[in-house]
């Protein structure tokens, strides 16, 4: 299953770091990244394979989300077939 | 492969713009419980609806926790009561009712759909019952809604039970005076009703239908609103494509929603609903839309001429995006669950009359109006029965859910809380219309040729 994690938040030190430590220690392999800063927020799209994963979806996104809300980033991870079917015909 | 500004526009559209899929709808047949001792049929049914449904509402949270996208609505439609309970032996199916509510709470659904009748030409005894039950099973239960069907473009209007309807909703509204007649609101008079329609009050599962399906509404007024931000001042070639655009995302994100819940479910996939459905949040409005159209307020001349542009080009959009389109696919627009709807009734834009004319070119009529509690039976029948002429003649489907606020008059405004909002009383026309009502029998079905 391919998924998106897209994080949004003030830049800092450290943020793909800390969001690639997470994936490496849970078995999710990074396929593509594209980052960018707008308006000074720090804007992040990740594309992971998580067929490998030690991990469910869903502890994934809880993790994600705790690790974020500790240092002021807002963390989402969703399956990526609803960017897909949005936006490819 | 996806691009950033792809996934922070849908991100965007969920967080900002209110893009949700407002309700996964299981369909139920529930002709295989006919029994002729009442107590059995409604064992029956309670034990089927809660066995097909078991894993509805667990499935809706997984589904939205995984996308992302919030999925507002789990519910559930079944065969029209008045079908499946004719077998029973009895004068009144209340105690039905009360087993939808018990199997809807068991499931964890906010509304069932399907104590409806099917009378558009006439009534048989089970039929008969069923409308004569409704106040009662409205006062006593909290997730059911009713629906009845007293006309269509091949039947012409059934004017006895739109007469009978007047007093069915009067009495409705009675019964439930202390919660505002919330009864009412869980009551929809319909021309040309849909088979396979997600959204309530109206859903019920038709008997063309399969055994059971999965029917999805998305909604997005949010969304299409910033789209045609982004057009201001622009032609209306310009503003129909952005809406066609918009509205092939919306519907997209709803077929993904529909076919991941029927293969987790192992229920059939049925259609998706292309309805833009507003809600009383801000910003989610399709009055907004037709505002930013270029409307000082909704009820302006041209607002009729704005909404068919906008229903048209949401179902152009939605077509392409779904396998299998149905329900009532247009814009809704209630009054008391649209914010702009509500504030265009209170500064005297939008009047009754303005949404009658609206409702000939948009899904789906007269929706959450609240009129002085002394309007009289008659004079609800005469709407319905004017909505019942719109419908039939124009080959659509056309409904009334009016609410007579017992009590309240023109200045007053009612509360329904959550998805159904709030609403001021709208004035009524005071002349009367009792002896039209009172010919009974029935409309003609009219000719479908030399139709201008």
């Amino acid at each position: 299953m391919k998924i998106v994690i897209s994080v949004l938040g003030r830049d800092r030190v450290g943020i793909i770091a800390m969001v690639a430590t997470v994936l490496a220690e849970n078995g999710v392999n990074i396929l593509n990244l594209d980052q960018t800063i707008l308006d000074g927020f720090f804007n992040m799209i990740m594309t992971a394979d998580m067929s490998g994963a030690s991990i469910s979806l869903k502890e994934l996104q809880q993790i994600m989300k705790d690790k974020g809300e500790a240092i002021g980033l807002e963390i989402r991870v969703q399956h990526a077939d609803i960017f897909q079917v949005m936006h490819r015909v | 492969m996806i691009t950033l500004e792809d996934i922070l526009e849908t991100n965007r559209m969920i967080k900002e713009q209110n893009l949700d899929v407002r309700t996964i709808t299981m369909g139920i047949s529930l002709r295989d419980c006919a029994d002729p001792d009442l107590q059995t049929f409604c064992d029956k049914i309670y034990e089927k609806i809660t066995r097909k449904a078991e894993h509805l509402v667990k499935v809706g949270e997984d589904i939205e926790a995984e996308y992302g996208v919030p999925i507002i609505n789990k519910r559930i439609s079944v065969t029209p009561i008045a079908i499946a309970a004719e077998a029973c032996r009895t004068d009144s199916y209340v105690a039905v009712a009360e087993a939808l509510d018990r199997a809807a709470k068991t499931v964890g659904v906010n509304f069932i759909g399907g104590f409806s009748a099917l009378v558009q030409k006439g009534f048989t005894k089970g039929d008969l019952v069923l409308v004569d039950s409704i106040p009662e099973a409205l006062a006593v239960t909290e997730r059911v809604c009713s629906s009845v069907n007293l006309a269509s473009t091949s039947t012409g209007i059934n004017m006895d039970c739109v007469a009978r309807m007047g007093k069915i909703i009067k009495q409705t509204a009675l019964l439930t005076q202390d919660r505002d007649a919330i009864g009412c609101a869980k009551l929809v008079v319909f021309a040309n009703a849909v088979e396979d329609n997600p959204f309530m009050a109206g859903a019920f599962h038709g008997v063309g239908e399969a055994e059971a399906c999965i029917n999805v509404g998305v909604s997005g007024p949010g969304v299409v609103l910033r789209a045609i931000e982004q057009v201001r001042g622009a032609d209306f070639g310009v503003l129909a494509e952005t809406i066609k655009k918009t509205a092939f995302k919306i519907t997209r994100v709803g077929q993904l929603v529909a076919q991941e819940a029927s293969r987790r479910l192992n229920v059939p996939f049925g259609i998706v609903d292309l309805s833009l459905a507003p809600t009383p949040a801000i910003g989610d409005s399709v009055a907004a839309i037709l505002e930013e159209m270029g409307l000082e307020s909704t009820g302006a001349p041209g607002t009729t001429a704005a909404l068919a542009l906008l229903n048209d080009a949401v179902k152009k959009g939605g077509l392409m995006a779904s396998s299998h389109v149905g329900g009532l696919s247009g814009a809704f627009i209630p009054v008391s669950e649209d914010a702009g709807m509500i504030a265009a009734v209170e500064r005297g834009a939008l009047t009754l009359e303005k949404l009658e004319a609206m409702t000939c070119v948009c899904s789906v009529g007269l929706d959450m109006i609240a009129v002085p509690g002394d309007t009289s039976a008659a004079t609800i029948s005469a709407i319905i029965a004017d909505e019942a002429a719109i419908g039939m003649i124009n080959n659509k489907t056309t409904a009334v859910r009016i609410i007579p606020v017992p009590g309240k008059t023109v200045g007053d405004s009612v509360v329904f809380g959550g998805l159904l909002g709030h609403a001021p009383i709208m004035a009524v026309n005071r002349f009367q219309a009792e002896d039209f009502i009172a010919r009974g029998g029935r409309i003609p079905a009219p000719i479908r040729s030399l139709t201008n």
